[in-house]
């Protein structure tokens, strides 16, 4: 919620019939009908805490996920997780006011194993003030050829409602009663991973998603320059009601002679709004004795600008769609991390042999290539302004326990 | 035999042994690590998602401030996160 006035909607489609999504599990199904024996994942619990701090914005919360399973074939998990958000970031300095609000997610999920099938379905629902999101997702697993491939297919889908808050003459915060968007999602993936030789594992995601809708920020605007001045003026974004976007991603892990693993990752993606990125990861894992272990990863991340986005248009009404979100903005991102775990047993509890604290801490870098500091206008002139830079801090710490 | 029958009865031998070799060709490919060979992978440090809790928020923190999304080899729910 950031308290602004004014928007703009477009279509939404919501729950419907349910044979589109039917005929795409049915056909999941045949896919990959033969069974013989695959593994459920173990019992567990994680209680976590999560601290996001940069940009002037503060966003932290609890997190808390169980797995157990329920007789031999079957086992369920739900999450609790929540985002309590403080920000007086720049976007909202400019254009919005700063705010508090707390989003709440919940979730459950099921795996059923069936020979060398895993049948997978499950529900997340998300309620901010003003966003409220619900996802179903389904996914067969299918382990092949010796159990050295596994292939899973998936689909899933997502409908949210998007609402805009105001102030009240009276000082109360609600719903902007003329604003009421919605916003559809689809998915669609298929994993592979592929055991290579004793020491390497090869994993392989590709990912198409569909959305329609309202698909901008309703607090956000663009800036045109003020006609004949060094000043600018803002106005609404105009988005795209759909968008559909493409990711193919492959990981490479390799066990290390002295018990270590190293993983590279690599990511593409591009969308028909013109966005192109690309990520890169690296990340190394290595145990200590029997009761520590140490993780570093470095991540590189660069995009390519939306068709639609400028940091200052030439003039209002410059073209038939305009956005300023900086998320659609070029940029380079680079995240520095490193993690320790602690395994222990309980005192006292032999049931629980198997436990672990964990920290996690990562420092997040973003320059940007065309995202300017506007509320540095006024010194240096609309289109002048020095670029953005964001430093972030990311810290994680967990408690685990396999039961 | 003339020339002739000798092309037919090669042909007719090439014909019955298509399926055959098509079969072969579809058939499983005899596993190259054998399980007794995996033992790495059942070590944690092997996993690709190890603290699905962690990996699923760090997904999330990214997918907030980027434009990519998707390929992670999870599914996360919608938010309007930015």
């Amino acid at each position: 919620m950031q308290l602004r006035a004014g928007g703009r909607g477009v279509h939404g489609g919501s729950a419907r019939a349910l044979s589109p999504f039917t005929r795409t599990l049915l056909a999941l199904g045949i896919a990959v009908a033969p069974a013989l024996a695959g593994v459920l994942p173990e019992d567990r619990a994680d209680v976590m805490w999560h601290l996001y701090r940069g940009g002037d914005i503060t966003i932290q919360g609890p997190s808390v996920l169980v797995r157990k399973k329920v007789g031999d074939n079957l086992s369920l998990s739900a999450n609790y997780y929540e985002d309590m958000i403080s920000s007086a970031s720049i976007d909202v300095k400019l254009s919005a006011s700063p705010y508090h609000e707390t989003r709440r997610q919940e979730s459950v999920a099921a795996d059923y194993l069936h020979g060398k099938s895993t049948y997978s379905a499950g529900f997340i629902t998300s309620k901010e003030p003003d966003y409220k999101a619900n996802t179903e997702y389904f996914a067969v697993s299918q382990d092949m050829f010796g159990d050295l491939t596994t292939l899973t297919l998936g689909y899933r889908r997502g409908w949210d409602r998007v609402y805009r808050d105001i102030k009240t003459p009276q000082g109360f915060i609600e719903n902007d009663p003329t604003f009421h968007e919605r916003a559809d999602h689809r998915g669609y993936s298929l994993s592979l991973t592929q055991i290579l030789t004793r020491n390497a594992i090869l994993g392989f995601n590709y990912e198409l998603l569909t959305d329609q809708g309202y698909l901008a920020n309703p607090y956000r605007e663009i800036r045109f320059l003020s006609p004949g001045g060094l000043g600018f003026s803002q106005a609404d974004q105009m988005y795209p009601s759909t968008r559909t976007s493409s990711s193919a991603s492959l990981q490479l892990k390799y066990y290390l002679p002295y018990r270590a693993a190293l993983t590279g990752q690599y990511r593409f993606f591009h969308d028909t709004w013109g966005i192109t990125a690309r990520t890169a990861e690296v990340d190394y894992t290595h145990p200590v004795r029997k009761h520590l272990i140490l993780d570093g990863s470095f991540r590189y991340y660069h995009q390519g600008p939306a068709d639609f986005y400028s940091d200052l248009f030439p003039r209002a009404n410059y073209q038939n769609f305009m956005g300023r979100d900086r998320e659609l903005a070029a940029f380079n991102s680079y995240t520095v991390g490193a993690g320790a775990s602690w395994l222990f047993a309980m005192p006292f509890v032999p049931a629980l042999g198997r436990n672990s604290i964990n920290l996690r801490v990562d420092h997040l870098m973003i320059d940007y290539s065309d995202f300017r500091n506007a509320l540095l206008a006024g010194t240096y002139g609309a289109g002048n302004e020095p670029l953005y830079k964001l430093n972030a801090n990311i810290f994680q710490v967990f408690f685990s326990i396999w039961f | 035999m003339s020339v002739r029958v000798t092309v037919r009865l090669a042909s007719r031998m090439l014909l019955a042994a298509l399926p055959l070799a098509l079969l072969a060709g579809c058939a499983a490919p005899t596993p190259w690590v054998k399980p007794y060979e995996r033992e790495h992978f059942a070590d944690p440090i092997m996993s690709f998602n190890r603290d699905p809790v962690s990996s699923v928020y760090l997904d999330h923190v990214f997918e907030s401030r980027e434009g990519a999304r998707g390929a992670t080899g999870s599914v996360g729910g919608g938010c309007g996160c930015n």
